[in-house]
């Protein structure tokens, strides 16, 4: 028997699938966050240099990092939708970009947080703090284009050029930020053994998954209210129960 | 009647941009006029002294070329998506990323060419030395054209939308941030006593790179604008 591929890239079954999805992302993620800052606040030991103060990178780095890669699934699930005019993808980009921007925010309030014991300053011009800011630019751009085109295929269209724009030029922006000032200290975590505490890896890991996790509930949770909101005009959604 | 060639579609557009300009001649001296304005701001702004001005002045005269750009954009294609021109261009037979292209540069002469051509004078307002003045005519003359090829993108993805001119600025501005670090960034090279040519090559490799590939974006992006 043939598999249908497709299934679920109709938005209409996509749908139920996501809502039974959600669960299975949605608690572990909350199990991994409560277990992970534990182990970030209780567990691990005090930094010889930055004392108390370092823990705050269990929360900073996975923020950090996610923001960067859900900009690029953004871009990916945007180039999707516009090559083969799939439009649950589009959703999908639409869906994930809030959350981008939240984890864009959170990095850059928690590394002031971080930078103001460490450096003395709420704020200085290097060159992560930098294009993580202009990081935070971009998805407002999407959001703000994908928010004033009143045609949804049309705002899709749109922001996916957008998105693929602003992925090409990411690494442009980060060189030129970069050589243009550099003072932000070396990544402590490397390819080839790492300067940190075991307990520390645990915690910051732990995160970096619990907060993968909520971005996927996250997008699934939201796409579901964009699926219903494009259509809402359709027969399966006006015979669908949590609808009426 | 005679098949058009693709540089001929170039020059026709280029030609026809600029005579409609010079018809209306207030548009693009109210774009000049607003850049004096900027940069003659940060004076009084920031204070007179001579020492500070000079160590601003490329950074200011930048951005405020940046400004500059960015509030000439929607008029880039705006009039022939009210009249009905770019649907016609849309229909021709010839490349619309020709076209496109053409009105880039038709934009840039208008928009770019005046800000370079009067940055020297702003510059001795800021009391900059003559080698300065020069790297910066330099950067400003491989910089803009930059802004003009990636503000195209953005011109046409917020084409006939309402407060296109904010969202413009919006997405256009954080994609200019690496011309603006290296244009910026060869001034303050020369007066650092160093040399100015690695900024200036990249500044050159970023036009090269946008000269490419933009209009040919900005070509999809009025595809899908006029849909």
């Amino acid at each position: 028997m043939a598999i249908n591929w497709f299934k679920y890239s109709a938005p209409s079954t996509f749908y139920g699938l996501a809502g039974k999805l959600i669960p299975f992302f949605a608690w572990p993620a909350a199990v991994l966050f409560a277990i992970g800052l534990y182990i970030g606040f209780f567990v691990a030991p005090t930094d010889a240099i930055q004392s108390e103060a370092y823990r705050i990178i269990f929360i900073h780095v996975p923020a950090s990092i996610l923001s960067m890669f859900i900009y690029l699934i953004m871009a990916g699930y945007a180039a999707l939708g516009l090559i083969f005019k799939t439009r649950l993808s589009s959703m999908m980009a639409t869906a994930l970009a809030p959350t981008g921007a939240l984890f864009a925010l959170i990095s850059l309030w928690t590394g002031a947080l971080w930078g103001k014991p460490m450096w003395g300053a709420w704020w200085v011009w290097d060159a992560r703090l930098t294009s993580e800011l202009i990081l935070l630019f971009l998805y407002l751009g999407f959001i703000a284009l994908h928010a004033s085109i009143e045609d949804p295929r049309r705002a899709d269209k749109a922001s996916a050029l957008l998105a693929i724009i602003g992925s090409v030029n990411v690494p442009i922006i980060y060189f030129s930020v970069k050589w243009w000032n550099t003072l932000h200290q070396g990544s402590s975590i490397k390819f080839s053994g790492t300067t940190m505490h075991v307990a520390m890896q645990q915690a910051m890991f732990t995160i970096l998954v619990a907060c993968w996790l909520y971005v996927i509930a996250m997008g699934l949770a939201r796409v579901r209210s964009i699926i219903l909101e494009r259509e809402a005009n359709t027969q399966w959604v006006k015979e669908l129960q949590e609808a009426k | 009647m005679n098949k058009l060639t693709m540089l001929g579609v170039l020059g026709l557009v280029i030609r026809r941009d600029l005579l409609l300009a010079m018809r209306r001649r207030a548009d693009v001296l109210t774009t000049l006029v607003f850049f004096v304005m900027v940069v003659s701001l940060f004076p009084l702004g920031v204070g007179p002294e001579p020492d500070m001005l000079r160590k601003m002045a490329a950074g200011v005269l930048w951005v405020a070329a940046l400004l500059a750009s960015m509030l000439s954009l929607p008029r880039m294609f705006s009039a022939d998506y009210l009249d009905g021109t770019l649907e016609q261009m849309m229909l021709a037979p010839q490349s619309l990323t020709m076209m496109v292209l053409g009105k880039i540069i038709a934009h840039w002469m208008l928009s770019g060419l005046p800000l370079v051509l009067i940055a020297p004078v702003l510059g001795v307002q800021f009391d900059m030395s003559s080698q300065a003045l020069w790297v910066l005519m330099l950067a400003l003359l491989l910089g803009t054209p930059v802004l003009s090829l990636i503000g195209a993108i953005g011109a046409a993805l917020t084409l006939g939308l309402r407060g296109g001119g904010v969202l413009v600025s919006l997405l256009v501005l954080p994609l200019c941030i690496p011309v603006l670090i290296f244009g910026a960034g060869a001034v303050d090279a020369i007066n650092s006593g160093m040399s100015a040519v690695s900024n200036l090559s990249l500044l050159g490799a970023l036009s090269l790179f946008a000269l490419v590939f933009t209009p040919f974006v900005a070509a999809q992006a009025l595809r899908i604008s006029m849909e």
